[in-house]
């Protein structure tokens, strides 16, 4: 295995969907290839990170939702008012 | 009575205010709308923001949203958290803009945030290791704007399939059902999203960048 078929397999590696069979060949390459090793180890960071920068949890709550916002939800409503049984 | 942000904290309590302000909101109580929107307004405009890029585009979305939300309140089962429904019909409307505004059809070339090989497959340029207190430091605060920002800069389509996928947590098969591609579109999108957004992290995690 070379490292641009490591590459390729990355994503399906890590959600689970290879092959026993294909997950001990990569791990056979990342056993002789410690650039792949490096990359795997940064491939997984770079999706924590993602996840820790927008994660609306981690952050303060945002501020106010605007006043013309608000005002132009109701006006829509009112101008198509739901129609109860 | 209707729910406030303020009246209870913890998510039992929550989970009070979220039931008592639904059987406002299905009862058609105006105040309950305004309620709701106080509420949850905010941080559905955050979430907005994060695919459209445009204060005014996320305003309208969320706008959309509300009137979606007023609109199918009565057939909501509480199946999920009313944040999670909300959160997820602010992508929706999110997402609908995008697609009125052919966004998402434009195919930029992402292949200069790819990593380069030689003929034989193996690496045209060293690997080299990310430095731990690196990486910590893009975890707090103030520079998780930066890795906000190495978000912004990816193409709009793969942009948003990294959003939907790695921090909104939709299927693949949703994700591919909401942007009309097929699953296998949605991995190979999100595979070469993710190391587009290594490759923009990585003068900063291997401390290479002034």
């Amino acid at each position: 295995m070379t490292c641009r078929e490591f590459l390729d397999y990355i994503g399906a590696y890590l959600s689970g969907e290879l092959s026993e069979a294909e997950c001990r060949e990569l791990r056979v390459h990342l056993d002789v290839c410690s650039q792949c090793v490096d990359y795997l180890d940064s491939y997984q960071q770079t999706i924590r990170l993602s996840k820790i920068a927008c994660c609306a949890d981690s952050d303060p709550v945002p501020g106010d939702v605007p006043e013309d916002l608000v005002k132009a939800v109701l006006a829509a409503m009112k101008q198509r008012p739901i129609e109860r049984a | 009575m209707i729910a406030h942000p303020t009246s209870s904290s913890g998510p039992a309590a929550e989970a009070h205010d979220d039931a008592e302000l639904l059987g406002e909101l299905r009862a058609g109580a105006p105040a309950a709308y305004v309620a709701l929107m106080r509420k949850h307004g905010g941080r559905m405009l955050a979430v907005a923001l994060r695919y459209l890029s445009h204060e005014n585009e996320a305003q309208e979305a969320v706008q959309d949203a509300f009137v979606s939300v007023f609109r199918a309140v009565g057939d909501f089962k509480g199946d999920s958290r009313l944040a999670t429904w909300l959160h997820r019909i602010t992508v929706n409307a999110a997402l609908g803009i995008l697609r009125k505004k052919k966004r998402l059809e434009r195919e930029t070339s992402i292949d200069a945030l790819l990593p380069k090989f030689l003929p034989d497959g193996h690496r045209d340029s060293p690997e080299g290791a990310w430095a731990q207190e690196r990486v910590q430091e893009l975890e707090k605060g103030e520079t998780r704007r930066m890795v906000r920002e190495a978000i912004g800069k990816l193409p709009e389509i793969h942009r948003t399939v990294l959003m939907m996928r790695d921090i909104d947590e939709f299927s693949t098969e949703e994700t591919g059902r909401l942007l009309g591609i097929q699953p296998n579109a949605v991995k190979a999108r999100l595979h070469r999203a993710r190391q587009a957004l290594r490759t923009l992290l990585e003068p900063h995690c291997r401390g290479v960048c002034p």
